[in-house]
């Protein structure tokens, strides 16, 4: 697996509890809930500084999306911090009926999501959360790819009232974004820019996103890239330009396929009718299995050579445009708009 | 000794009477409801809003309100019946009980029913909802009370276990649980369906201080109260012994009216017993 980016100093939990102390000083609604795991979840911090506004529920997700729900109900602005697959599917109810439905102000901390937690096997791994959360009403949905993006992310949805799923990861990522840039939640960011391809990530395959559009480039294939870091409400109007402006729109996603980023994607390009092929990398309905996360990844596709790689074999199957000094036979060429 | 005057009594009964009532025509015009446990919790509701509970009809989200969770949710049209008949809202709105649009339905939604606390009606989830806000209660050092009533039912749900721990763990004197325990769910006795007893020991071995009252005797629920509201470290819970479909004859001790549609011979008959034609 290529690694050219720079591998940020924090892990995005760890860089957004430390944001969240931050704004907890400043905003005493914010109180931090957690189901035993508030230090590996990377918010020590706040419990050493901030103790009268910490509760430690145990290991007891449903119970402490119910407390933060109650305190939610009295002015407080609660963020549970729990692991992504005991939130998303232990807690689903209670999220869904306790806090989505009555469209209460709480934060959704749901770390080691994905296969950050590649070695603890499926039961420890977030590969439907996506799908879950994005489809409950009232829910946001959050992607951070970095932890720059995770601290402006922490500081975006204390000012949006409403609840909101954060899907962090464990470890330390590559950084995708500068330290400086402007983050709106629900608008698409254009990490690069080119005229024959979409792709649309969110979270940690960013990165292998970034790699895999330099690769293609020297093919001569320009891929935009999208960083889709809010899932819900998703930037429909992104979607559509790249639909309208680039041959086809692949998403990429450490999820299943089936509802989470990508299915939002199919969605929104399914209304607009016809307009671009699209390809969903993701698990493609399967457990990931057991292993080191980045070799996980790559066994599903999802190292940035190969997604590249079937990238161009899509492409070059459905005779599709791909630039310039596009290794493909010029018959097979077609641009859209000239 | 008494706690309560005659002249409180006889209020209170009243009051109850009319919301039995407002209870059997919300559920026979709008085409069913959950009867037995509507009925079986009236005196609780009538009794926690008309004597004990600190609120403000004009001002329902009063910071400083005593709250009501109804963790039985399903039987909101005690809940819907008990506001209106102590001013949240005029009562001929009840009419509208299921209908499209309606604030009222078979589960309180917070957003729509002026005075309810919490949305609730997926069971086993508002005892972890009043347990946040009774730890609000206590950091804000507001000095209300969290009422919350489960069904007995209910208490087959792990969850309330799981937050029952919770509340003894965080010394929440400030909660006070009522169980409806009118012995009877969906389908049958709770203690030939899936066992509770013995229910007080459980709820002991958990922290809980723990009476068992009879649910509609006024004076045994207002002493159960009173001494709850004393507890200087841990939640109480009054095991409240009713009985399911209290007040309508062949709706008593059965599980067949825990939810049922009446025939038109049924509802004349039921609003026979509750004394319709002859008022208040």
């Amino acid at each position: 697996m290529i690694s050219i980016l720079p591998i940020a100093p924090l892990a995005s939990r760890v860089a957004a509890g430390k944001r969240l102390v931050e704004e907890a000083k400043k905003d005493p609604r914010i109180w931090l809930l957690t189901a035993d795991v508030a230090r590996s979840t990377g918010l020590g911090a706040f419990v050493d500084e901030l103790p009268n506004r910490f509760i430690n529920l145990g290991i007891a997700e449903q119970t402490m999306v119910g407390v933060a729900a109650g305190l939610a109900t009295c002015g407080k602005l609660p963020y549970l911090s729990a692991f992504a697959a005991m939130l998303s599917l232990r807690a689903c109810e209670q999220i869904r009926s306790d806090v989505a439905y009555p469209n209460l102000n709480v934060k959704i901390f749901a770390t080691h999501s994905v296969l950050a937690l590649a070695k603890g096997g499926t039961t420890h791994h977030a590969t439907e959360d996506m799908a879950i959360m994005r489809s409950m009403a009232n829910m946001t949905v959050v992607v951070p790819c970095d932890m720059y993006e995770a601290e402006k992310m922490i500081s975006a949805l204390v000012r949006i009232p409403g609840p909101a799923y954060i899907r962090l990861r464990r470890g330390n990522d590559p950084l995708v974004h500068e330290e400086e840039f402007s983050l709106e939640i629900g608008k698409a960011i254009q990490l690069r820019d080119g005229n024959h391809i979409t792709i649309i990530s969110c979270g940690r395959l960013l990165a292998e996103c970034l790699i895999a559009t330099r690769i293609l480039s020297e093919y001569g294939i320009q891929a935009r890239l999208l960083d889709m870091h809010t899932v819900k409400p998703i930037d429909v109007a992104a979607i559509e330009k790249a639909a309208r402006e680039t041959e086809m729109v692949f998403t990429v996603e450490d999820h299943n396929i089936l509802g989470g980023l990508g299915g939002a994607v199919a969605e929104v390009m399914a209304e607009l009718g016809g307009v671009a092929p699209l390809y969903r990398f993701g698990f493609r309905d399967v457990y990931a299995g057991i292993g080191p996360e980045e070799q996980l990844l790559d066994k599903h596709g999802l190292s940035a050579e190969k997604i590249a790689n079937k990238i161009k074999e899509i492409l070059l199957r459905k005779g599709i445009n791909a630039g310039p000094i596009s290794p493909y036979p010029e018959g097979l060429s077609k641009s859209k708009g000239g | 000794m008494t706690l309560l005057t005659n002249e409180e009594l006889e209020i209170l009964r009243r009051k109850a009477r009319v919301i039995r009532k407002d209870i059997l025509e919300m559920y026979a015009v709008s085409g069913g409801g959950h009867f037995g446990g509507s009925l079986s919790v009236v005196e609780i509701l009538t009794l926690l809003y008309g004597k004990v509970m600190r609120y403000d009809p004009r001002n329902p989200k009063w910071p400083e309100r005593d709250r009501l969770i109804l963790s039985k949710g399903h039987t909101n049209g005690a809940l819907c019946g008990a506001l209106a008949e102590f001013g949240f809202f005029p009562k001929d709105l009840l009419n509208t009980f299921n209908q499209l649009d309606s604030p009222f339905g078979m589960h309180p939604d917070m957003h729509k029913i002026p005075g309810c606390d919490m949305s609730t009606g997926s069971l086993g989830h508002g005892s972890a909802v009043a347990a946040g806000i009774a730890l609000a209660g206590k950091a804000d050092r507001l000095d209300y009370f969290v009422y919350l009533i489960l069904g007995d039912g209910e208490c087959q749900e792990g969850t309330v276990w799981e937050s029952a721990s919770v509340s003894a763990h965080y010394h929440l004197n400030n909660l006070i649980a009522f169980v409806d325990r009118n012995r009877i769910s969906q389908e049958g006795m709770t203690e030939e369906v899936n066992r509770l007893e013995p229910f007080a020991d459980r709820w002991r071995s958990f922290g809980w201080n723990v009476q068992e009252i009879d649910g509609h005797d006024f004076e045994q629920i207002y002493a159960g109260i009173l001494a709850a509201q004393q507890s200087k470290e841990f939640p109480t819970v009054l095991i409240a012994h009713t009985i399911k479909g209290r007040g309508v004859s062949f709706m008593e001790n059965t599980y067949k009216y825990h939810y049922a549609d009446l025939t038109s011979e049924e509802l004349e008959l039921a609003r026979y017993e509750l004394d319709v034609e002859g008022g208040e």
